[in-house]
């Protein structure tokens, strides 16, 4: 008999998975070949391995068999590894000699013949059945976590994730890059279905962070580098200068009143540039934090950024003794500690001059639909007032949805919140203006609570609803009544006719699409996106707020479009995983890292490669030494030390080694 | 062999990109062939050069590494150090006479459960159409070469120690 083998008494296991294994392969056969390879003593096929009986199986044989390893053959390991590892710890055997072989997502889901995968599965069975008889008795490493969390983005997620840890007792950072945080919410008119007006119910929670004592808030900064492992990040922030000193500032505005231009002049980004406002200026009359903050781009006092000193400094003097306003304020940086990260970056809308048949920019009459929730707000540009860019009351108003959604040409997914906020801008126009309002739609979703009743409101008020796809906005009119129009064309896909429809002002419904940054931002806290480039989870179902990266959780828009309660709801979920971990004090730490065997020659190749610096050499040994709390188990040293003198517990060449014979060994 | 020729590739998938993206291809029942066989890495970085010429010799018409794209490594740059001796492999794999197209490294990230159902796809069909690598039965005929000669040596060293005998009849 093989030596290898000796003392080894593996109990296989295959999963039927329902159909979801056992439609393509032949469990049976599989367990059948698997009991007479080498070590195994008994091999099994059963339904649901994961289920509690399934694991009371194999907890049952260890005892009774004194089985001493054990294989699992049945889904991704990503998905159940650590269930699978827990049973076999808790029938008292060393986690580690547990090994899993993935023959659902790998096998059976993505092959059609039945042979060919059954073949599969014996090779991978095999290959695991050799490997785990290498495996050695491993500890779970416990390394202590640092309590404070870092909440990343300060639009409605992240304000709730903050304020759910820090009302917990946590210490929050709460980092975000506007100069107000409240996000793309602060700027909403009302809430579908229910019609709350949004400031109302954000901004309580606004100055409960600016005013909570576990809150650090920093808004007009972004983080610009993260290092280090869960539970222990450094992560660097860089702090934009706002000209105006926060501790100083008491939100007076005095200074805005005395600017030597005594009307705003430029765009205001808070009213999607339909406002204006003055070089120094406070976002909306909400924000949070109170502090003002000056555009050295049009204020006369810079020129490029640099201060020169030409403008008469009215502001500096209404100030008067307080003091706040700094034109020597630089960018600066400031690195903290900690344990845990929440990304609530959220999202852009879509970019409508990509889609230049709706004539948005042509056409002056034609909105956008974050435009028209400003125009309509009591504190937008025109105070509520519904007056147009020419200075008409439109008497007719066309809403355009999915404007950047389910497009091929543009963005394949369905934003899911454009057809409740078009009826939610619907019902607020129709009130303003007593227009007569034209959805177009393609299907109407209104999935959620409260959400189809708003829908058949929305009939009952008489807004009209014309199923089709528009093709184009156009001025060009065929008959008197479309003259000074914009005429709306579109395929009614019920009625089966092409429709003109003439209106005064358009609506476009645009998409939810991820930032444009977003793939630095995903590089930066070391996440993955989906193939639309929204942040990827780490379980589309049951891990939907943790990603690859432990201790990194995402929350809101920036994981993929959904509506407050949704994002308030994954927000309170991210902020309860952080709190798992902080709880628990420590973080345990898979034990796959490197170490330096006794025949390491001291050639010094491997110390470049560690990106975590986790290998030294010492001069009196002449050997490589790593440091098992820095290394990260990559094993990138391991496959490049030419003596082999390095090895990696999970991973070790020998076991490795085993499993290439293993799944070459079957024909 | 009794079976037609079907092609078998060993391939070394990182845990982070890769390997989830096959996951996410089976997840989205992506169909694709089932000629290879996935060893689970933490990273890339991890493949040995050895693990590919074990693979080799061990009867592997092919042996495919998939890691995460440049700059999105989980380990910041073991795909690199991959590259490196990826490059430094291909020329050795030349000079033993093994065409280079039978190694492929790919970077894959996590979304990307399409490609990998193109690249197993068309490393399947590269690999159907360059035919079995067969470096076992190589080794056999070397180890029968080398057998024929050591036997023709000590044929004739007893030849010369020994007298011959003569069979009586």
């Amino acid at each position: 008999m093989d030596p290898r083998f000796a003392d080894v008494r593996t109990g296989f296991y295959i999963c039927h998975c329902g159909h979801n294994i056992a439609s393509m392969v032949d469990c049976p056969a599989v367990a059948h070949y698997v009991a007479q390879l080498p070590g195994v003593t008994l091999s099994r096929d059963y339904k649901y391995m994961c289920s509690d009986p399934g694991q009371e199986l194999i907890q049952k044989d260890i005892k009774e068999h004194n089985l001493n390893r054990v294989v699992v053959a049945s889904c991704s390991p990503l998905l159940h590894e650590r269930t699978f590892r827990n049973a076999v710890a808790a029938a008292g055997l060393n986690p580690f000699f547990f090994h899993m072989v993935n023959v659902r997502e790998h096998d059976s889901w993505v092959h059609t013949d039945r042979a060919e995968a059954t073949a599969k599965a014996k090779a991978l069975a095999r290959a695991a059945i050799e490997r785990v008889a290498r495996h050695k008795a491993l500890e779970v490493k416990q390394v202590p976590i640092h309590p404070d969390v870092l909440v990343v983005g300060g639009g409605i997620a992240g304000i709730h994730a903050a304020l759910t840890l820090a009302n917990a007792g946590k210490k929050v950072y709460l980092v975000e890059r506007e100069p107000s945080i409240g996000g793309h919410m602060a700027k909403f008119d009302k809430t579908f279905p229910t019609l709350d007006c949004a400031a109302c119910i954000l901004t309580p929670k606004m100055s409960e962070v600016g005013a909570h004592e576990n809150i650090t808030l920093w808004s007009y900064s972004e983080v610009v580098k993260m290092d280090g492992y869960v539970g222990n990040y450094s992560v660097t922030i860089k702090r934009k200068p706002r000209y105006v000193n926060e501790d100083l500032c008491t939100g007076c505005q005095e200074c805005i009143a005395h600017c030597v231009y005594k009307e705003p002049k430029f765009a205001d980004e808070f009213n999607e540039g339909l406002g204006r406002r003055k070089p120094v200026y406070i976002p909306f009359p909400q924000a949070t934090p109170q502090v003002t903050l000056i555009d050295p781009e049009v204020c006369l006092n810079f020129k490029r950024g640099v201060v020169t000193g030409k403008c008469k400094q009215t502001c500096v003097e209404a100030c008067g003794e307080k003091q706040a306003i700094d034109f020597t304020q630089k960018e600066e940086l400031r690195e903290i500690k900690v344990g845990t990260i929440i990304v609530a970056t959220g999202f852009q809308t879509f970019d409508v001059r990509r889609t230049p048949q709706y004539g948005y920019g042509r056409y002056p009459n034609v909105y956008t639909a974050l435009e028209v929730e400003r125009l309509v707000n009591a504190s937008g540009p025109t105070a509520g007032d519904v007056v147009l860019r020419d200075g008409r009351r439109p008497k007719a108003i066309g809403i355009i949805h999915c404007v950047g959604s389910r497009d091929r040409k543009t963005n394949r997914w369905c934003s899911r919140v454009c057809c409740m906020y078009s009826m939610k801008l619907a019902h607020l126009l129709k009130e303003h203006t007593e227009a007569e309002i034209y959805n177009f739609y393609i299907d109407i979703r209104a999935p959620g609570k409260g959400y189809e009743e708003f829908y058949d409101k929305l009939l009952d008020e008489g807004v009209h609803f014309i199923r089709g796809r528009v093709g184009e906005v156009t001025d060009w009119a065929f008959i008197p009544e479309e003259e000074g129009k914009l005429i709306i064309r579109v395929e009614d896909t019920l009625a089966g006719v092409v429709r003109r429809v003439p209106v005064d002002m358009v609506v476009l419904a645009t998409g939810l699409e991820p930032h444009g940054d977003a793939q630095d931002v995903r590089r930066l806290f070391n996440m993955s996106c989906g193939s639309e480039g929204f942040f990827l989870e780490r379980h589309p179902k049951l891990a939907p707020v943790n990603t690859f990266t432990d201790g990194i959780f995402i929350a809101g828009c920036a994981q993929g479009p959904r509506d407050i309660p949704d994002t308030v709801a994954q927000a309170g979920a991210a902020a309860a995983e952080a709190l798992v971990l902080i709880d628990k004090g420590h973080i345990e730490q898979e034990p796959n890292t490197a170490h330096v065997l006794d025949d390491c020659c001291g050639c010094k190749s491997c110390l470049p490669l560690c990106p975590y610096t986790a290998i030294t050499f010492d001069e009196a040994t002449k050997k490589a030494v790593i440091n098992e709390a820095l290394c990260k188990g990559c094993g990138t040293c391991v496959g490049a030390c030419p003596s082999g003198s390095i090895t990696q517990n999970l991973f070790e060449d020998e076991e490795v080694f085993s499993e290439i014979e293993g799944v070459l060994a079957h024909d | 062999m009794t079976k037609e020729w079907s092609p078998r590739i060993v391939a070394f998938f990182c845990n982070w990109c890769t390997y989830t993206a096959a996951d996410l291809a089976g997840v989205s029942r992506l169909k694709y062939a089932a000629n290879v066989r996935v060893i689970r890495l933490m990273c890339s970085g991890r493949v040995d050069p050895q693990f590919i010429l074990d693979a080799l010799r061990r009867g592997a018409d092919g042996v495919l590494i998939g890691g995460c794209h440049p700059g999105d490594c989980h380990y910041v740059e073991g795909n690199y150090k991959m590259l490196r001796r990826f490059q430094l492999l291909q020329r050795m794999l030349r000079d033993l006479g093994i065409d280079e197209r039978r190694v492929r490294l790919e970077w894959i990230s996590a979304a990307e459960g399409e490609k990998v159902k193109t690249v197993i796809n068309d490393m399947t069909a590269q690999i159907k159409a360059l035919g079995p690598l067969a470096v076992p039965g190589q080794f056999a005929e070397w180890d029968a070469e080398v057998g024929a000669l050591a036997h023709e040596l000590r044929k004739a060293d007893t030849a010369d120690a020994t007298p011959t005998e003569v069979a009586h009849a």
